[in-house]
């Protein structure tokens, strides 16, 4: 598979984070400031540069064994900083199912 | 059922713990992602938006109740409660964890079941009719065919990479049940003028980007030779399918741009080096595997029990058994459908319960015997219609007598934007809403047969292009929009559907879908013309006129 870093080059047009999935249990994570993970969309870094992505997306790609399949996702922040997702499916994957279980949670 | 032997278990633990290591080996960082990733395919296992999905097959639909037992163990203790059943004969789970899995194989390869070759560009399940061997005039079961083809395609070196994957169906009753002439390779068993067993071949048939439907490249196979025909289909593939580039890299792609009649030729031409070798069936070999399959023990039982005649006062019970109860091959039984459609519950999602009530009600009224259909409801296919009204009761407490089979709120829809990473838009919504819509089950009767498939993108995996009608999600500036077709099945007259007009947005989907079934009721000569049949006469354009004068 080609490196996230060599598919395409990167540009984003607004404020941006880089996500992934957990490996060992799939969960949805997001690369913090802390130059870690975290399953909060809140704690997540936010890059506003096409450098500054390409270098949390690096950093991200980096950890093979803690994620899988890092990218860069758009989000919004709000006038109150709130992170929010920037599309339907991004909010889908913070969110969570946009339907009810068929069993209680 | 199908007994499986000692070679059967050993290969399946083998493969456990093959697993098991491999996972181990990921998860501690000695396997990349990039490394793991088609090993973890191979068994089944994908990423999704939020987790790992997990599809285990069953092949040619037919479960015992000590197998879906343990698809509710699984389920419950490695998942969230439920699990999915497919359009292959399949049935996902959305939450399992990369660490759990090996344990959760494990547990399967007890009962015989596993996930070996559900992902990955190699033969996928063989599906069959989900009423196999027990459908009034069928040839023979094509399950012992769907077994042979198993057991040779499972983990054969030459097919396991494969340009891309490659799926077979098989039916062997004029009405198709299975959709063959969707998949890569249809087949359909009948006997020629000589009395003799064997099967028309179709091939490059199906979905997704560029849909097709399957074309006939041989009237007549003889059931000896079907390992070699189909052997020799998969080295021409094999040989000249795309692999530069994926989108081209289906076998459907490959007839087309060579046409049936050159593709047919170098398969004729590469069969006759395979035909008359190991490959060919002995009379033995085709006994040996019907041998292992066994039936229940049927009773003498009246064509008309009293328990029936006395159930029809009950119109409840009538409605359902009008529509879930079809006739069997033995006189007093009858093949049960349970609907998996719910007004307002996702298609084709069973809970663990519900799988362990349908477990033990199998036991009690269907030989320990379950099947699953591509349209993602279940059957029980042994049972005496004595019975039927203490099954009605049963199935109804259970949330599974909703009586819409094969009407409008019987949804194929795939698990779209909600679950899937590659989807564009969200399926199961969409379904839930129209399933409100038509939740009135007299006035679904009235309506008739009418089959609504969805997907939530561009590969179809919800058949939207041979839904009578037809929706497929498309994202358009960041929203959600959806293209409406119509005139698709996927039957024995299999059609791809025609697209009624410009894409409507999410909201106005299920809008859309009742005027085009208030169109049919206007448009239809009676009520006996089903809706695919007024589409047919009429063609698209007095439902594009309804749908769009206002919009």
């Amino acid at each position: 598979m080609t490196s996230p870093l060599e598919q395409k080059k990167i540009r984003i047009t607004g404020p941006s984070v880089v996500t992934a999935n957990r490996t060992h249990d799939g969960v949805v994570i997001y690369r913090t400031p802390q130059h870690d993970w975290s399953s909060r969309l809140a704690d997540a870094a936010i890059v506003r540069t096409s450098d500054e992505a390409r270098a949390l997306l690096a950093e991200a790609a980096a950890d093979d064994v803690g994620a899988i399949g890092a990218y860069i996702a758009p989000v919004e922040i709000k006038d109150n900083g709130e992170i929010a997702p920037g599309n339907l499916r991004e909010h889908v994957r913070s969110e969570g199912l946009t339907i009810e279980l068929p069993v209680p949670a | 059922m199908y007994a499986y032997d000692e070679l059967d278990r050993t290969l399946l633990h083998e493969r456990v713990e093959e697993f098991r290591d491999q996972v181990k080996r990921r998860l501690s960082g000695e396997l990349t992602e990039d490394e793991f990733k088609i090993l973890r395919l191979q068994n089944g296992v994908y990423l999704q938006l939020h987790a790992y999905m997990f599809r285990v097959a069953i092949p040619y639909g037919t479960l015992s109740s000590k197998q879906l037992r343990a698809l509710a163990h699984v389920a419950r203790r490695y998942d969230r409660g439920y699990g999915h059943f497919t359009t292959r004969q399949n049935i996902q789970f959305n939450w399992i964890k990369l660490a759990e899995l090996p344990d959760a194989l494990a547990d399967l390869a007890e009962v015989g079941i596993h996930a070996m070759q559900t992902s990955g560009n190699n033969m996928r399940n063989v599906t069959s009719d989900q009423w196999a061997g027990v459908a009034p005039g069928e040839v023979e079961d094509p399950r012992i065919w769907s077994e042979l083809l198993r057991q040779h395609t499972t983990l054969h070196p030459e097919f396991s990479f494969l340009p891309r994957k490659f799926k077979i169906a098989i039916t062997a009753s004029e009405h198709d049940r299975a959709a063959i002439r969707i998949h890569d390779i249809g087949l359909r068993l009948h006997k020629n003028a000589d009395g003799e067993t064997g099967f028309e071949v179709l091939v490059g048939g199906g979905l997704g980007r560029t849909p097709f439907i399957g074309k006939s490249i041989k009237p007549f196979v003889h059931g000896r030779d079907i390992l070699s025909y189909v052997e020799a289909i998969l080295r021409v593939y094999n040989q000249y399918g795309r692999r530069d580039n994926i989108y081209k890299a289906r076998i459907k792609i490959l007839v087309h741009e060579l046409g049936i009649e050159k593709f047919g030729k170098e398969v004729e031409e590469e069969w006759q080096q395979l035909r008359d070798s190991a490959l060919t069936l002995d009379d033995a070999a085709i006994e040996e595997v019907r041998s292992r399959f066994s039936y229940p023990a049927y009773e003498k039982l009246p064509h008309m029990p009293d328990e029936l005649k006395q159930a029809a006062h009950d119109p409840l019970f009538e409605r359902w058994r009008k529509n879930s109860v079809f006739p069997h091959k033995v006189q007093g039984y009858s093949i049960v459908t349970l609907s998996l459609k719910p007004v307002g519950g996702p298609p084709g999602d069973a809970t663990a319960e519900q799988m362990d009530a349908i477990a033990d009600l199998a036991d009690r009224y269907s030989f320990g015997e379950i099947r699953v259909g591509h349209e993602q409801n279940l059957a029980l296919p042994h049972v005496a219609k004595r019975d039927l009204p203490a099954l009605w009761k049963a199935l109804d407490k259970v949330g599974l007598a909703t009586p819409n089979v094969n009407l409008v709120s019987d949804i194929i829809a795939c698990p779209g934007l909600d679950y899937c990473s590659l989807a564009n838009a969200r399926s199961i919504p969409i379904a839930q809403e129209l399933t409100r819509r038509f939740a009135n089950h007299d006035t679904a009767g009235l309506i008739g047969r009418l089959h609504i498939n969805i997907s939530g993108c561009i590969n179809a995996c919800g058949h939207h292009h041979v839904g009578h009608i037809g929706i497929l999600g498309v994202e358009k500036n960041g929203e959600e929009f959806y293209q409406i077709t119509i005139g698709g099945r996927a039957d024995e007259s299999a059609a791809l559907g025609t697209l009624i007009g410009p894409s409507v947005p999410y909201a106005e989907v299920a809008d859309v879908v009742e005027d085009i079934v208030e169109a049919y009721l206007a448009l239809r000569d009676s009520p006996d013309e089903l809706f695919i049949d007024t589409v047919k006469r009429l063609g698209v354009e007095p439902f594009r006129e309804r749908v769009y004068a206002t919009r």
